[in-house]
């Protein structure tokens, strides 16, 4: 299936990267017709529904199979019992990013959620009922939940390998020198993605090569790890993902009860359809884990940071490791010459957490940006003033120069845009026309460039046209928008004039969409393989007598609007349709492996930075908290199409929100039970909760972070938000809350 | 067992015969009648993912059973467009980017379709806010989605007071 992006020009506007186009996949997303992976229905198709464990630890003593297999139009009931085999060990990882997985081994429940049974039935109505028929037994043991009882260990690793712990300078010095110690404890809650289309495949098996019809951020990645659990080559495994309905990371790693369906597919020798249930999304598809984060910052009698200190305690499953990288959120931001960050794990009964949309810095920055926040008040500093008083000119630690950085000018148009100046120090200062209290705080967003391998192919037509091709994934940043732009521009055609192929695996491998880094690592490859194709095409007309470019070889020829022009003489230029007419070619083909040069990498620190102001409202009896207007001010880099990034910021911003004043699993402390495992209770952001927002896109040149100045803008936004959102609840009351989501019950806690 | 229902949908009047009564609209759209445009986003009446237009009014058609449905009229994201022809508040959608994965689009545009009918909120982006919470955005393109309704209402009012005039 290739993705046909085709819509109508009049719709869109602008012709080059740079330009706010309307989204290429639009016409498909409002009439109904994108194709998202559960939409699918090939024939003879039977329906799996997981049965899922109600403890968090023990075992699984009993199932009624026999009542499940009774009931009408059940084909197939899969328990520990008769799970056919896994040609990968299902409790080895899977280098490089694949977790441990939960596919029906051993009769071992390790959370609550995990797959205790698959049920197979004729339609999903039959499926659901037999799967609740099971009626399990249980041995049980008692669950670690919490810090109180949860077990600590060190650790090899956070994130995906990055470091536990780093040391720059002498803390206990730098402690030492402070005229003033701030020091405080964080908690982040365990947070789980919700992206709104829940975790499906439909998987369809001919001989030993398998069709996955499924929401996949990392395709090449997939591909491999599939064909080692099931034993066949990677290039059998074909996904089919043109449209995801959201990931934020929970769609990059294999899951247990997508490779369940797989394997009942392979089985019954029908094709299966999984849906996870949206409870069912809270387990075994990743999550965000709990942290408590112990910050202490050292100032000195000008308001400098002396001393830096992050300790993270994160929250793992008992089974595997996903740590969040919280502390190292405080490597890159602010200048101090002492800085420690260290992580400790802590097993709990809980699914393993995994990355969701910025890692780390999400929760690091919540913690680090209110501990800012309470060392400017300590200081007697306004906390922009503070922030610029310890603005990091080289990366702090290792002096490493940024490939840009243009933090200082997000700082100043931001509160410019805010009206941030003559906001009063003291909170409980300010209060609206109806006698609410406001608040204004700020944070500053941050986040760390990545860089994919990616692949990519730019066929140019005899009509003039051309086809690009890469294996990357849509989950509404924009894409499929960006990238076509980007190609354009390398092969001097307007957009329309490219088709775009993408979101299916036997495409050049796009990389993985994750990271903010897909835009600049797809994009590079697309950019390459453009050129690449120019090239080959400029060759055969400078060879050409009969062209007007004959002969301009050595001095080089420039692509525009469907024609090569000598670079030394515009005048002199010839069509593509014309250069491959005369040479009898159908097309011409350029192709391109990219990556990022490792030695600029090194020498490089790389970011992308960013302010947020935000305005707070709280009602002074009631203790309703609401935010009311959010100003970011982002540099990022080459923005390609600011529409589509001013939407991403404006994404972030409301994670950054939700992360503040909403969203939060609740677990029962004596069951492990996640108590509000659906979207009534795990409470994000409608549209009547969401603020004024407004983003500001500052200029950024960056000659290093990669050949096209790209940086990443899907992440960024939350970070900076959530501390800019707390800070502004203690300016409007007076109260700090350092634990996430800020409540009601805080305030009035800390008033009674 | 089997019951049939007969019911519009999208303007074409269909005759069912359902082979479960435990099949929800929602089921019998996505499932059985290759209407795949309205979403699954928690099958509990929570997100509005899979709103769907009943005899006018705006429902979540996963907590309506197919039964329950003899003789109205559906119509669902696939039925909105008059041929290639966008519905107002479709083109609106794209042109003030009101969504991003898209899962969530097809219901919201009918709920803002449904919106618009009610006419409750004209001009008002603080009541369409309001009457636009059940459906819900993970995406966070609420911005542009409450532009894209001011737009379309806009265009709606305008429409009928030059069709009365």
């Amino acid at each position: 299936m290739s993705l046909d992006t085709a819509s109508p020009t009049a719709r869109r506007h602008g012709s080059n990267a740079g330009q706010p186009l309307t989204r290429r996949d639009g016409l498909l997303k409002v009439t109904g017709r994108a194709t998202y992976a559960a939409d699918n229905h090939p024939d003879g198709m039977l329906y799996a529904v997981t049965a899922i464990s109600r403890i968090a630890r023990g075992r699984v003593t009993a199932l009624d199979v026999g009542a499940a297999r009774a009931h009408a139009g059940v084909v197939e009931v899969l328990t520990p019992a008769n799970r056919p085999p896994l040609a990968h060990d299902p409790d080895e990882k899977m280098p490089p990013f694949g977790f441990r997985v939960e596919v029906l081994q051993d009769d071992t429940v390790r959370y609550v959620g995990q797959p205790i049974a698959l049920v197979v039935a004729e339609t999903l109505e039959a499926a659901t009922e037999a799967a609740a028929l099971l009626d399990p037994q249980y041995e049980i043991a008692d669950a670690r939940t919490d810090r109180s009882n949860g077990d600590r260990f060190g650790l090899a690793a956070v994130g995906i390998g990055a470091p536990p712990r780093t040391v720059h300078g002498d803390l206990a010095a730098g402690l030492a020198a402070a005229t003033h110690v701030t020091e405080a404890e964080y908690e982040t809650p365990a947070q789980y993605h919700n992206a709104m289309e829940p975790h499906a495949v439909v998987a369809e098996w001919h001989g030993d090569r398998v069709t996955l019809d499924m929401p996949n951020q990392a395709m090449a990645l997939s591909c491999a790890a599939y064909g080692a659990y099931f034993d066949i080559p990677a290039e059998n495994v074909l996904i089919r993902s043109p449209f995801l309905g959201g990931g934020f990371g929970s769609k990059a790693i294999l899951n247990g009860p997508q490779i369940l369906a797989i394997l009942a597919a392979r089985m019954l020798k029908r094709p299966v359809k999984l849906v996870l249930t949206r409870t069912q999304m809270y387990g075994p598809v990743g999550h965000r884990g709990h942290t408590w984060q112990k910050l202490r910052i050292g100032t000195d009698a000008q308001g400098r940071l002396t001393a830096l200190h992050h300790h993270a305690l994160c929250a793992t499953s008992s089974f595997d490791e996903f740590i969040e990288p919280a502390a190292n959120a405080s490597l890159p931001l602010y200048d101090s010459p002492a800085i420690l960050v260290e992580h400790e794990g802590l097993r709990l009964d809980i699914g393993t957490p995994g990355p969701m949309r910025a890692p780390g810095e999400a929760s690091g920055s919540a913690a680090l940006e209110v501990a800012m926040d309470e060392a400017a008040v300590a200081c007697g500093m306004d906390p922009l003033e503070f922030r610029l008083a310890n603005y990091a000119e080289t990366e702090p630690g290792t002096g490493r120069p940024f490939s840009s950085k243009a933090l200082r000018e997000c700082y100043l148009e931001g509160a410019k845009r805010f009206g941030w100046a003559g906001r009063p120090l003291e909170p409980r200062q300010m209060r609206d026309e109806n006698g609410f209290l406001v608040g204004w705080g700020m944070g500053t967003a941050v986040f760390h460039c990545p860089h994919f391998p990616a692949e990519a192919r730019a066929t140019l037509r005899a009509d003039g046209t051309a086809l690009v091709e890469t294996a990357g994934a849509d989950m509404g940043q924009g894409a499929w928008t960006a990238l076509a732009q980007i190609a354009a521009e390398a092969l001097g055609l307007d957009p329309d004039q490219v088709e775009f192929h993408s979101g299916i695996s036997t495409l050049p491998d796009g990389g993985i969409a994750g990271g903010s880094g897909h835009t600049a690592s797809a994009g590079l490859a697309l950019n390459n393989a453009g050129e690449d194709a120019i090239a080959k095409l400029a060759a055969i007309a400078t060879a050409d007598p009969a062209s007007p470019l004959f002969g301009a070889g050595n001095i080089g020829v420039v692509a525009r609007s469907g024609r090569l022009h000598r670079i030394d003489d515009e005048g002199r230029s010839e069509s593509y349709v014309d250069i491959l007419a005369r040479a009898g070619q159908a097309e011409v083909i350029g192709t391109a492996k990219a990556a990022r040069d490792p030695a600029i990498a090194e020498a490089h620190a790389m970011f992308s930075h960013g302010a947020v102001f935000a305005e707070v409202k709280v009602d002074p009896d009631l203790g309703q908290i609401r935010a009311t207007r959010l100003v970011g001010a982002f540099a990022a880099g080459r923005v390609i199409n600011p529409r589509l990034v001013r939407s991403q910021y404006f994404g972030g911003m409301i994670w950054g929100t939700s992360f503040a004043l909403h969203e939060e699993a609740v677990t029962d402390r004596r069951t492990g039970r996640i108590m509000n495992a659906d979207l009534a209770e795990y409470h994000v952001p409608v549209n009547a909760d969401v603020p004024s927002l407004d983003a500001i896109l500052i200029e950024e040149d960056d000659p290093y972070v990669n050949p096209l100045g790209i940086k990443g803008v899907g992440e960024i936004g939350i970070t900076g938000t959530v501390g800019a959102i707390a800070n502004a609840v203690w300016h409007a009351t007076g109260v700090r809350v350092r634990r996430f989501p800020v409540r009601i019950e805080d305030l009035l806690i800390a008033r009674a | 067992m089997s019951l049939s229902i007969s019911l519009t949908i999208n303007g074409q009047a269909r005759t069912v015969v359902l082979d479960d009564p435990r099949v929800t609209l929602l089921d019998l759209l996505r499932e059985r009648l290759d209407l795949p445009g309205t979403k699954k986003g928690c099958d509990r009446g929570q997100c509005g993912a899979c709103t769907v237009l009943v005899d006018g009014r705006r429902i979540n058609s996963c907590l309506s059973l197919a039964a329950s449905l003899d003789g109205t009229e559906v119509t669902t994201i696939e039925g909105l467009a008059e041929g290639e022809a966008l519905h107002p508040v479709q083109a609106a959608f794209i042109a003030h980017d009101g969504f991003q994965c898209g899962y969530c689009t097809p219901g919201q545009i009918m709920s803002a379709v449904g919106l618009i009918k009610e006419g409750h909120a004209n001009g008002d982006p603080e009541r369409i806010r309001e009457l636009m919470s059940g459906n819900i955005c993970r995406c966070g393109a609420y911005q542009g989605i409450t532009e894209a309704i001011l737009e379309a209402q806009k265009a709606s009012t305008e429409a009928n007071r030059r069709d009365a005039a």
